[in-house]
């Protein structure tokens, strides 16, 4: 159909529109007056009515005025952010204010041109797309929605981890026992030690493309690749190994004390 | 013909009310096609739509709550607009004479803020549901990614908006939340390779947005303009775009 349409749109692009007018489908529809107007203005006033019982009955906080000079503990960013922020725990700000975010805005924006999976395409369905939606799932559930319940319920003062039930003291200390990976597997040369990170940091993209390769060939069959293209599947996988590496970054924090991967004079990873 | 028929007529008649009303209320199918395609805001629908696009459950609502909460923005910010300075001197005092000396002041403001929370929730809400349903399949690549961009958007308009009360929570939190500022590599001056255009606090990335070396009277003016004025253009600029493409693909749905 598309080699009718002229170029600038001539004639050809009427005949390509009439036609798609002639096979679309048109025997589902139904008025938008009154079949979708009456449930939006429904919703509409349902909303409305929430939103002037929440404002009746919840005050905007307001504490005192600002003071450049005494910074509270701990200061938090307003709540849409505290994933980012509590990324600092496993990142550089460079690296959790900087990358992330642009990872993560550059990643949704590209979802529809690596996902060419044509099963789902306007309504619910799970089998037909499972990794895609399980993807979703991790980055959106898993990575950032639970860290912002983390950030805004369970750090406290020098962002330390309380529960509910525990006091926020100001004054509690955490022993400090972080350690670089190369530390830990016993290089204490600097020199030695921004090698093994760097080429750590290499495998892990080196070894997971290869990895995804696989997998996709198991899943998909050998010609999966034809159909991609190399720019489709190495922009996946790159997406796909940042966001595990995040991950296997904060397990490693977590389990193992560990600070950085790599060190360098310039940047840490 | 009873009189209040006959009255009606009569004003029905008259060229003042055909001029405005081009259509009856009778409800025929001529008139449902142009009670949305002769009203310029309904408009923003197609005069009939696939079934399963009216539901509740295929849409949630949330790209229309979403648009709601930005409306309910618009209409509070206006009116908060008129008592509040923008100035450090003044911000602060004006939050406390908005709560104690103007009529509906608190409730506006209350109402103000958790409009634009919800928005932030709900546009997340939407893009879940977007995805959830495929929608972003061809042809409506493209608009997902306008989607993503009104995202961005509505997180900087909720950012710029924190820092107008002029409290610690406000100046904090945009303190905290514009680090990144200092630290990004090369243009900030606590970043990786720094050195490089001899970036220092009061030259680089975060100065550039707080028009200082920290949160201070220029970034109260500067985050006042972009968010009263600059985001909010930027952002129904995006929102026409949003909605045309959506009326130009129509809804998205199961093949037939
Ligand atoms: C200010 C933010 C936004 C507003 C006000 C908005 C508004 C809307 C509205 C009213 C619809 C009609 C369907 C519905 O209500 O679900 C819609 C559809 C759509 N939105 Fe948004 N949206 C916003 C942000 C986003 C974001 C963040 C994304 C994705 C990343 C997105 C992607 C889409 C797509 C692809 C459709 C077409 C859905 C379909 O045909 O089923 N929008 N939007």
């Amino acid at each position: 159909m598309a080699m009718t349409a002229a170029p600038g749109g001539g004639a050809g692009e009427r005949v390509e529109v009439s036609i798609r007018k002639a096979i679309g489908p048109g025997d589902d529809k139904v008025h938008t007056w009154p079949h979708l107007v009456r449930p939006e203005f429904l919703c509409l006033v349902i909303v409305l009515i929430g939103m002037i019982i929440w404002s009746l009955t919840v005050d905007a906080p307001l504490e005192e005025p600002a003071n450049p000079s005494r910074t509270p503990n701990p200061s938090k960013a307003p709540w849409y952010f505290l994933g980012l922020q509590e990324m600092l725990v496993f990142f550089d700000p460079w690296h959790a204010g900087v990358v992330l975010p642009s990872l993560i805005i550059v990643g949704l924006m590209v979802i529809p041109y690596i996902d060419i999976n044509p099963a789902g395409n306007g309504y619910y369905c799970f089998e037909a797309r499972k990794w895609e939606i399980l993807t979703f799932f991790f980055g959106f559930h898993i990575l950032w929605v639970s860290l912002i319940v983390i950030g805004t319920l369970l750090r406290g003062p020098g962002w330390n981890w309380f529960w509910p039930w525990e006091h926020w003291d100001p004054h509690r200390v955490e022993a400090l026992t972080n350690v670089n990976l190369p530390y830990l597997l016993g290089i204490r040369d600097y020199f030695w030690s921004a090698i093994f990170g760097l080429v750590s940091i290499g495998l892990f993209f080196a070894v997971g493309a290869v990895a995804i390769y696989a997998w996709v060939v198991w899943l998909k069959g050998p010609d999966f690749i034809t159909h991609w293209g190399w720019a489709r599947f190495g922009l996946t996988t790159f997406l796909m190994l940042n966001m595990i590496a995040t991950f296997v970054k904060m397990v490693m924090r977590h389990l193992f004390n560990i600070k950085y991967i790599m060190e360098t004079p310039w940047i840490n990873i | 013909m009873s009189w209040w028929d006959e009255i009606k007529q009569q004003i029905t008649e008259t060229q003042a009310w055909k001029s405005i009303f081009r259509h009856g209320y009778e409800d025929t199918p001529r008139n449902r096609v142009l009670m949305v395609s002769g009203n310029v805001f309904l408009h923003l629908h197609p005069s009939k739509v696939r079934r399963h696009a009216t539901r509740m459950r295929f849409t949630w609502c949330m790209g229309g709550i979403t648009f709601l909460m930005f409306l309910i923005t618009v209409v509070t910010g206006v009116y908060l607009m008129f008592y509040y300075r923008p100035v450090t001197q003044y911000a602060y005092a004006d939050m406390k004479y908005l709560e104690f000396d103007m009529p509906f002041g608190m409730v506006m403001r209350n109402m103000h803020r958790w409009a634009a929370h919800g928005m932030v929730i709900a546009v997340w809400l939407h893009m879940f549901r977007v995805f959830l349903t495929g929608s972003y399949k061809p042809p409506r690549e493209f608009n997902w990614v306008v989607g993503v961009i009104l995202l961005v958007l509505t997180l900087l308009l909720s950012f710029t908006g924190y820092l107008l009360p002029w409290d610690q929570l406000a100046i904090w939190a945009v303190t905290v939340g514009s680090n990144m500022g200092r630290a990004t590599p090369v243009l900030g001056h606590e970043g990786p390779f720094k050195e490089l255009l001899g970036a220092n606090p009061i030259y680089d990335a975060r100065a550039f947005l707080f028009g200082g070396g920290e949160v201070g009277p220029a970034t109260l003016l500067r985050f006042y303009i972009l968010h009263c004025i600059f985001i909010p253009l930027v952002t129904s600029l995006f929102l026409a775009v949003h909605f045309w493409r959506i009326r130009r693909d129509g809804f998205s749905g199961p093949a037939l």
